[in-house]
């Protein structure tokens, strides 16, 4: 079973994409925001983060940044989900490094697809 | 009088509901079975209620008439539609990208010509991946004629596809991020495919039940999803006139679930994909496509 970090300020989010992961056969953790995440990732790495962008303490970007410092090997892939859907904030997400972006709202088949993109789930017939 | 219980769902009767499946087979093809009426209800009750009819039985009741045509050509087209997405099931892709387009890219070296056939592309997110798909080959096919050609049954469905705009929930159902900032841009709330690859790509009105003739032949062929919707008789139809309008090493792709097994001769499965198909036959001649 692969294991998703969710980060993500809003408790709601948090609730309604734990619960598609889930049923994507995924483990799911919670993390309130980018600083709580970071400590996460540095005793357990995920293979996959969701990632909010703009929440208090430490925000994505920021979190995303510090992510990079760690070994290459083994890290986690990150699919940015936010409400900025600008096309430039979305390059320079990309330009970053970041996997995959995905814009709220969003529901189950999107996620399904974006994880399908990163090779985190095979591709299936609908 | 009719009988509204012996009907397969209260609002409709079973008389209407006969007439209408009755109407949509001859019509387009379409077999809608009973258990279908939830579809029957979401795709119609909006004409329903913007013509302010009571009910569908009503609805059903003004096409037999056949005093209105457009009305009746419209309960068709809405009953059409199917959901289709950027990339849809992916494989087909990744099977045009890695088995099709090498090998007609090598058999088609002298002429340079590659025509591709989407057919009942709903609102053109298909033949837009496909267009998507020949650019990562653009080096390859410099200088070639690529034709993308869109067919749908839906005339409305047909202006949302030529104007290649698309919600932010339909462009990222299936298209990677990469994808998304390579060849859309951003018109506020909407996405707009490029320019570029919008001029590739034309769009026209076609019935799968109607013929053919004016296409042309073409080298692939997408019919993805839509052959489960008919009877056998209408599917063999279909797919020997399909078979006929390819070139004679062009290629078919059917949906995953679908299969020409047991209902046409006139194609085989592709060794490597069963999704794939082939004309059986192999004149000696490639047949040329119209002038465009």
């Amino acid at each position: 079973m692969k294991h998703a970090l969710v980060v993500d300020d809003s408790a709601v989010i948090r609730k309604i994409a734990k619960r598609m992961l889930a049923s994507l056969n995924f483990s799911v953790q919670e993390a309130e925001n980018g600083a709580a995440a970071l400590n996460y990732c540095r005793q357990t790495m995920p293979d996959v983060i969701l990632l909010d962008w703009n929440m208090p303490v430490m925000d994505g970007m920021e979190f995303f940044e510090q992510l990079q410092t760690m070994p290459r090997r083994g890290r986690a892939k990150v699919v940015f989900c936010t409400t900025e859907n600008e096309k430039s904030k979305i390059l320079r997400v990309i330009e970053a490094g970041a996997d995959e972006y995905i814009m709220k709202p969003f529901d189950e088949h999107i996620l399904r697809l974006k994880l399908q993109q990163i090779g985190l789930i095979s591709a299936e017939s609908e | 009088m009719t009988k509204p219980n012996s009907a397969p769902k209260p609002g409709m009767m079973i008389q209407s509901f006969d007439m209408l499946s009755a109407f949509l087979k001859r019509t387009s093809g379409l077999v809608v079975t009973a258990d279908k009426l939830y579809l029957v209800e979401n795709r119609l009750m909006p004409i329903v209620h913007r013509e302010k009819l009571s009910c569908l039985n009503e609805l059903v009741s003004v096409i037999e008439k056949g005093t209105k045509p457009a009305l009746a050509k419209e309960v068709a087209q809405a009953m059409t539609v199917n959901e289709t997405y950027f990339f849809r099931d992916k494989t087909p892709f990744d099977q045009l990208r890695d088995i099709v387009l090498p090998k007609l890219i090598g058999a088609r070296s002298a002429t340079k010509t590659l025509r591709i056939w989407s057919a009942a592309c709903s609102t053109g997110q298909e033949p837009y991946s496909i267009a998507m798909l020949m650019d990562e080959f653009a080096n390859r096919l410099s200088g070639w004629r690529i034709e993308i050609v869109g067919t749908d049954l839906s005339d409305a469905i047909l202006t949302k596809a030529r104007n290649g705009a698309y919600s932010q929930f339909e462009i990222q159902r299936g298209l990677s991020t990469s994808q998304l900032l390579r060849h859309f841009n951003q018109l506020g709330n909407v996405w707009q495919i490029s320019e570029k690859l919008r001029s590739r790509v034309s769009f026209r009105a076609l019935n799968l039940l109607d013929s053919y003739a004016s296409l042309g032949t073409f080298d692939i062929i997408l019919c993805r999803n839509v052959l489960i919707y008919f009877d056998v008789p209408r599917k063999a139809d279909v797919l020997n006139r399909l078979s006929r309008a390819l070139t004679s090493d062009g290629f078919l792709l059917l949906g995953a679930s679908e299969s020409v097994l047991g209902i046409t001769d006139g194609l085989s499965a592709h060794p490597e994909s069963r999704s794939i198909y082939v004309r059986r036959e192999m004149p000696t001649a490639i047949r040329h496509p119209p002038a465009a």
